[in-house]
């Protein structure tokens, strides 16, 4: 008789230097289940993996496979056991075929030279028989994103993969491609692979999984069947607490116009096209504007043209009713904006600097923290306490903590704390959760929506279409650098985001989106 | 958590400190090995070397019996302050660009700037019309502004095309020796020195320029100190006040540690980096200038100028100082011990000084390791490493090895 389960974990522990990762931790899969694997960040969701893909050993603990004690030494001895992952970040080389790219490790030679017509006629075959479709001969540096995820999926598929591991697949789908991801899996349950699902997003989970299993600070929360489960009871399991996963909002009083955008083009860095092409909006007073789009349609450089990280080559931008086109990022910033960045570890923080000194960055020179040249340190010190206990920002030795050693969390609350106090009208906040857990999501949209509530214009941009829903006053999509189309959030659905997300709702400009 | 910044301090301190005892140790076992295979050196004469490497400084020489005397030698001290005087200023110009994120290699070249700017203007006004102390300021600051203006160079190219510094560095040094080479050439200075000797020398004192000697003499009498130890000093604790007081030290850090945040906060990361260059030239300069205008020093004019070893020293003093100003003050005395304690070796015992070589170089290793360890230690505890933590001082023990002699240029 065989084992209920095709792969076991049990009691797993795994401990680095200073930290415990995996605490006793059990992960049964059954054959033929899709099951999810909850947990905020440094939940150990990611340690688990490594373990089961033979990247790390663990201290303690036992992996089975069909009830047989397993020894998963490194990744090799993982795939021989028919274990396949789509990891986050996809492992494709660019410059090859997506035929290459699915028979690379796996070749078939005869007398040293590839034999790629039987590989390529096992790949169509895969390929018709769960609807992946793929161009083969495509470079993966030309294809979509989500047909790369597909030539990931036919990777484990080609090499008879039982086990699929699918580490946040839908991170860089827009909702339609979400939804084909999701049929795709229930596909591979119903022929028997057993699919374990990375995730942090409570919506997919309920919507494909059979069983969840939650982890929280490196222990083990509990495993329950999502049939008899809510998002309310997830969330609290993962977090530990109950969550409002609802922001609390009223309804929105626009007033005047803080930001005014004029034909705003921005050149790209990676291709020759702009990066930002024409674009014109304004934000008022008292609203949330969010702009929505897939990662790499030209937000980022758009939030650069605006703060002057890049040069437009053409446009306006007027905050406040001053033109800053042409000014500085010191003058800018004087001008009005304060900017929670994209990246908080390249442009927010100075890693190596003291908390006190983070928090000070643009306004060192005002005279409250400075006379004659020289910084008063104590009024920095000061300031730094008042910004921490007014923003709970955790960090071990006060103003003095160095930056780095602070979790990504308690960084970004610190940033915002900084923007916030600096009291502009206008607030770019640039994926302010991203990476962030429940907790201090719950915290950061309280802010925003504090600071529209003040009289604030605030710019979100955000790749989380439930953070894009739930917070916005109105939403503007780009695509291809362009803003493709203006919706309330109150009157749309994701589903018509998503499809201006992808761009087929405007003209029908868009690449291959199957 | 006063005490913890205390404790993240004294780290740094053992590390050096540890690194000094290690370095010395190798050159003692060194004077060891080299004593046991060369039947010419008696045991007591290796016994004698160890003494010389660990306290050289306080050796008077040798008695009537040949034996080692120890005592209070005033005229080893005031030599030591005298040669620290330029390895303090080409060590802060190292560690004031490093405080930017920047590896200031070419303080050889600015430090040939400043001697050749410096040298010209002390002897081209001539001390009957315009006093020699104001002769001796403009010469010294003159000497700065070559230095600022040398130095500069690489940083316009590192902000404006993003050109490595490191290697700026290394081409400007080598045009510094060409242009001084060529400049001394073709002016007709020559006319204007003393020319008894062959070989041209430039000595300010033909026009009686001079650093005063500020009493120093009668502490340390028969040595070369003078006032320009003082002023090195000063300038360190000015920098020190700059790099950790002032708005503009504030800015410099800042772009050193992380260039796109200050670029975000709207900080002027690409004068900064041109700023910092400009000091760190002043500095270089400066330490040539002090040294060349002493007053007790000759400029040997060559066919072919090679690159001041005080340049060089210049990373070693950092590196050993962890770019503390202050700091900079006590490892430039202690490299400036190490070429007194050569001069011992040479002087006292079949030894010769490149044994003072061999302890720079082990303590420059080790000072790199120890910056590598905490480091390593740093990026373990944090979410994601910067990964631009320094590597660049490794390649200086080579330089070290190939420039470090250049010859006594002392009268």
């Amino acid at each position: 008789m065989q084992s209920d389960y095709i792969i076991e974990m049990l009691n797993i522990r795994k401990e680095f230097p200073g930290i415990v990762a995996n605490d006793d931790i059990t992960l049964q899969l059954r054959r033929g289940e899709i099951h999810a694997l909850l947990g905020e960040n440094g939940a150990g969701k990611s340690t688990l993996m490594s373990v089961l893909f033979g990247l790390y050993q663990p201290e303690r603990g036992v992996i089975k496979k069909n009830g047989e004690v397993v020894r998963i030494q490194n990744p090799n001895d993982a795939t021989a056991l028919n274990i396949g992952m789509v990891h986050q970040h996809f492992k494709l080389v660019d410059v090859f075929t997506v035929l290459d790219n699915i028979i690379l490790g796996a070749e078939d030679t005869r007398l040293g030279f590839l034999q790629k017509k039987e590989a390529r006629k096992k790949v169509q075959a895969l390929s018709e028989k769960y609807k992946l479709s793929v161009d083969l001969d495509a470079k993966v540096e030309d294809i979509s994103v989500g047909m790369q995820q597909r030539t990931e999926i036919l990777k484990m598929l080609y090499r008879d993969n039982e086990i699929l591991i699918f580490d946040e697949p839908t991170a860089v789908l827009t909702p339609q491609e979400i939804d084909e991801l999701m049929e795709i899996m229930r596909g591979f349950a119903r022929e028997g692979k057993s699919i374990l699902f990375i995730t942090h997003k409570l919506n997919e989970i309920m919507a494909v999984a059979d069983r969840v299993t939650v982890l929280r600070k490196g222990k083990y929360v509990g495993t329950v069947e999502t049939k008899n489960t809510t998002k309310q009871e997830l969330s609290a399991m993962m977090v530990g607490r109950p969550v409002q996963l609802q922001v609390e909002k009223g309804e929105s009083t626009p007033g005047d116009v803080i930001l005014d955008v004029k034909g705003l083009t921005v050149p790209s860095k990676l291709h020759k096209n702009n990066a930002v092409k024409d674009v014109t909006f304004q934000v008022h007073a008292g609203e949330i504007v969010c702009i929505a789009g897939i990662d790499g349609n030209g937000q980022t450089e758009l939030v650069y043209g605006l703060t002057g990280l890049e040069k437009a080559s053409a446009g306006t931008v007027t905050v406040c009713g001053k033109d800053i086109s042409r000014a500085s990022i010191h003058k800018r910033s004087e001008a009005g904006i304060s900017h929670i960045p994209e990246d908080r570890h390249k442009h927010g923080l100075v890693l190596d600097d003291t908390l006190e000194n983070n928090l000070v960055l643009q306004s060192f020179r005002e005279p409250r923290f400075q006379s004659g040249g020289f910084i008063r340190k104590s009024a920095v010190r000061e300031y730094a306490e008042k910004i921490i206990g007014q923003y709970d920002v955790r960090c071990g030795q006060g103003p003095v903590t160095v930056a780095r050693s602070m979790s990504g969390g308690n960084q970004q609350k610190a940033i915002i704390g900084r923007e916030i106090d600096r009291g502009n009208p206008l607030l770019i906040a640039v994926q302010p959760t991203r990476g962030l857990d429940v907790g201090a999501i719950e915290y950061i949209h309280s802010q925003l929506v504090a600071q529209r509530d003040a009289g604030k214009a605030v710019l979100l941009v955000s790749l989380e279409l439930d953070e894009v829903m739930n917070l916005s006053d109105r939403i503007l999509v780009m695509y291809e650098g362009e803003i493709v189309g203006e919706l309330d959030p109150r009157k749309t659905t994701v589903q018509e985001l998503g499809l201006y997300m992808a761009g087929a709702k405007r003209g029908g400009k868009g690449e291959a989106q199957a | 958590m006063r005490n913890l910044l205390d404790k993240e301090g004294t780290k740094k301190v053992l590390a050096s400190l540890i690194s000094i005892i290690v370095g010395l140790c190798v050159g003692a076992i060194v004077v060891i090995i080299v004593g046991l295979t060369k039947d010419s050196i008696p045991l007591g004469g290796m016994w004698d070397g160890v003494r010389l490497i660990f306290a050289g400084i306080f050796s008077t020489g040798r008695d009537a019996q040949g034996v080692l005397t120890w005592g209070y030698n005033a005229q080893a001290l005031g030599n030591m302050l005298f040669r620290a005087m330029p390895l303090i200023m080409t060590g802060l110009s190292v560690a004031v660009a490093n405080k930017t994120g920047l590896f200031n290699i070419g303080a050889p070249g600015q430090y040939l700037m400043g001697t050749m700017v410096s040298l010209m203007v002390a002897l081209a006004i001539p001390s009957s019309v315009v006093p020699a102390g104001i002769i001796w300021i403009l010469a010294f600051l003159s000497g700065c502004l070559a230095g600022a203006v040398w130095g500069a160079i690489p940083g316009v190219l590192k902000a404006f095309l993003n050109i490595n510094e490191v290697l700026a560095c290394i081409m400007t040094n080598w045009l510094a020796a060409n242009v001084v080479t060529w400049v001394f050439d073709v002016t007709n200075f020559k006319n204007v020195v003393e020319n008894t000797k062959s070989g041209y020398i430039y000595k300010t004192t033909y026009n009686g320029v001079q650093t005063p000697k500020l009493l120093l003499d009668k502490l340390f009498p028969g040595s070369q100190v003078n006032g320009g130890i003082l002023i090195a000093i000063l300038v360190a604790v000015a920098m020190y006040i700059l790099i950790n007081k002032t708005t503009l030290g504030y800015e410099l850090k800042a772009c050193g540690s992380n260039r796109h945040a200050a670029r975000y906060a709207g900080i002027n990361d690409k004068r900064n980096i041109v700023l910092s260059m400009a000091i760190a030239g002043a500095l270089s300069a400066g330490g040539a200038a002090l040294y060349w205008l002493s007053g007790n020093t000759e400029f040997y004019w060559s066919t072919y100028q090679s690159l001041p070893a005080a340049g060089f020293n210049g990373i070693p003093v950092a590196l050993l100082a962890v770019n503390n100003p202050i700091a900079v003050v006590f490892t430039g005395i202690f490299m400036a011990m190490l070429d007194i304690v050569g001069v011992q070796l040479t002087g006292y015992t079949a030894y010769n000084e490149y044994i003072t070589d061999v302890i720079i170089s082990v303590i420059v290793y080790l000072s790199a390791f120890s910056l590598l360890i905490r480091t390593m230690l740093n990026s373990k505890k944090g979410t994601k490493t910067n990964a631009n933590a320094e590597p660049a001082p490794a390649p200086a023990p080579a330089a070290e090895q190939t420039e470090i002699k250049e010859g006594g240029e002392e009268a």
